[in-house]
């Protein structure tokens, strides 16, 4: 298992912390663990380690608060988020979109919902996106020559297309 | 020495399945975020639709401020609400089916948290259950969701399906050997949660864990469900193989704790609800060995529920103990529920000594 910050080093620090009841998981490197003081597990906040992912090496100075990037539908900003690690709306997830990009993807097995969708609201909409995000998986994979992953995903965008067609002759 | 009971075993290790979906409508702030006016126009808006959907008339509905501390406390050692749901005051709801199966707690940290639970191992027929509730429920409410995203809720680890599925085990037998460290390292290596249900950290009371997924972003429902269910399966059976292992290696041992158990619960003047969820979980293992005439896992369950402190509170005119007068009320409680429970019968094997003379 790879270190959720370096990503590169083994990790050998596992944590795990229940925050409102929810358990949250992280697995650090030795190295990484020290430089975050995680040595008093008790004494860290997973949601503050977790959004530091990625630019830990350059926390944003104090005087930035100012011009802080605020969502224009309910008013939070990034660091009332950190401070609680919820979001305020369901707009956060595109104002805050680029810090939660690395957190969603060290938290989660992957980065597209593809389970349930609310039946006949979002469907089109949803396999639309879907068809797009796999095309560009695909050119991806073709290009970095992982034939395998390539040729799985063109089944999976065959088989969307077809289940496409057939819902709308239904 | 033989236990004619294994068909039943399984049932016996997985008390409890259940599912809890994550839902929010469109356009409101999260609860912890919003004003109180908009956690009330929210719950107006969320309240009636529950009551009036498909599969929950007859519901018993209150808004929180209504309760008292001990019914809120009752709800939730019966897992209806949330430790933290039952911390809250106007603006916040619950809603559940006659039958208990069915939960939609209103403003906890989502718009909706709702849940289907029951006895036994069957996650798959909960969660359709609590799926075909949800989908009821978007037929009226405007949920929000992203193609991308998914289910939008307000902690971004339950972003994606919002389904947290999880099984309550009883693993007496893996925590006797100690080799439960051993299962919760591996099964957290398998992006799945186990922690003791009840105490602090890694403390777990009762022999209880509670297994669930960590993920809800990248896969769907079914396959997050068929790993967990695999996973449940598999602690199933290390957990059998760990009875068998007792019996085989070390009867006395595990007699001695049966045994004992049985004992104090039966004389007891004063006992904590921590030493009564350990000591329970040691007859009901007692009952998996074909060891008490007199007792079955319902009678256990009962006395598991009834000793919790809300529900002895409940129980006793409503009214609020300090810790000691529940202790004592409890030790009562049990005496006379094991009055008629006629000591274990314990096939015991010889000792070595005993054995070495002949
Ligand atoms: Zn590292
Ligand atoms: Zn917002």
């Amino acid at each position: 298992m790879k270190c959720d910050v370096c990503k590169e080093a083994e990790a050998t620090v596992h944590l795990t912390q229940i925050i409102n009841g929810q358990m949250h998981k992280i697995d650090l490197c030795e190295g990484c663990a020290k430089a975050k003081g995680v040595s008093d597990p008790t004494g860290f906040s997973l949601a503050d380690l977790l959004l530091g992912i990625g630019h830990g090496d350059t926390p944003p100075a104090e005087g930035q608060a100012t011009t802080e990037v605020r969502c224009p539908s309910c008013g939070m900003t990034q660091s009332d988020f950190k401070k609680s690690g919820r979001l305020g709306c369901s707009r956060c997830y595109d104002t805050f979109a680029e810090p939660l990009a690395p957190l969603l993807k060290s938290m989660h097995k992957g980065e597209q919902h593809v389970g349930k969708c609310p039946p006949g609201r979002a469907e089109n909409l949803v396999s639309a996106e879907r068809l797009k995000a796999l095309r560009r998986d695909l050119d991806q994979a073709v290009k970095a020559e992982n034939f395998e992953a390539a040729a799985e995903l063109r089944d999976r965008i065959r088989k969307m297309e077809q289940e496409g067609r057939s819902t709308k002759e239904a | 020495m033989s236990t004619p009971r294994t068909p039943e075993i399984p049932e016996n290790i997985v008390v409890s399945s259940r599912v809890r979906l994550a839902r929010n409508l469109e356009g409101h702030p999260f609860p912890g975020w919003a004003k109180k006016a908009d956690r009330i126009r929210i719950m107006e808006i969320v309240r009636p639709a529950v009551q009036l959907v498909e599969g929950m008339e007859e519901a018993y509905s209150q808004s929180m401020d209504n309760l008292t501390a001990i019914e809120k406390q009752v709800l939730v050692e019966c897992h209806l609400v949330s430790r933290e749901h039952a911390a809250k005051n106007v603006g916040s709801a619950i809603v559940i089916n006659r039958e208990r199966t069915l939960a939609v707690m209103i403003n906890e940290e989502d718009h909706m948290r709702m849940q289907g639970i029951m006895s036994g191992f069957r996650l798959k027929e909960v969660y359709q259950l609590i799926d075909q509730l949800d989908t009821r429920l978007s037929a009226k409410l405007p949920y929000a969701f992203s193609p991308r995203l998914g289910y939008m809720t307000a902690c971004p680890t339950n972003v994606g399906t919002g389904m947290r599925a999880s099984a309550m085990l009883h693993l007496p037998a893996l925590v006797l050997l100690d080799h439960i460290n051993k299962i919760v390292q591996a099964v957290s290596k398998l992006g799945l949660a186990v922690r003791g249900l009840y105490g602090e950290g890694t403390e777990a009371l009762g022999n209880l864990f509670q297994i669930s997924n960590q993920t809800t972003l990248g896969e769907k429902e079914d396959v997050i469900l068929d790993r967990i269910s695999k996973v449940i399966a598999e602690i199933v059976k290390h957990e059998q193989n760990a009875r068998l292992t007792l019996l085989e290696k070390n009867p006395r041992m595990v007699y001695d704790h049966i045994g004992r158990a049985y004992g104090i619960l039966a004389n007891a003047q004063t006992i904590t609800s921590k030493e009564t969820m350990n000591l329970l979980s040691m007859l009901s293992l007692g009952i998996d060995f074909a060891l008490f005439d007199d007792l079955t896992h319902a009678s256990v369950d009962q006395l598991f529920m009834d000793t919790q402190p809300a529900h002895l509170q409940q129980n006793h005119n409503n009214q609020k103990l300090v810790p000691e007068d529940r202790d004592g009320l409890r030790a009562d409680y049990i005496r006379s529920r094991l009055t008629s429970v006629r000591r274990p019968r314990f096939a015991i094997p010889p000792r070595k000594d005993e054995k070495d003379a002949h």
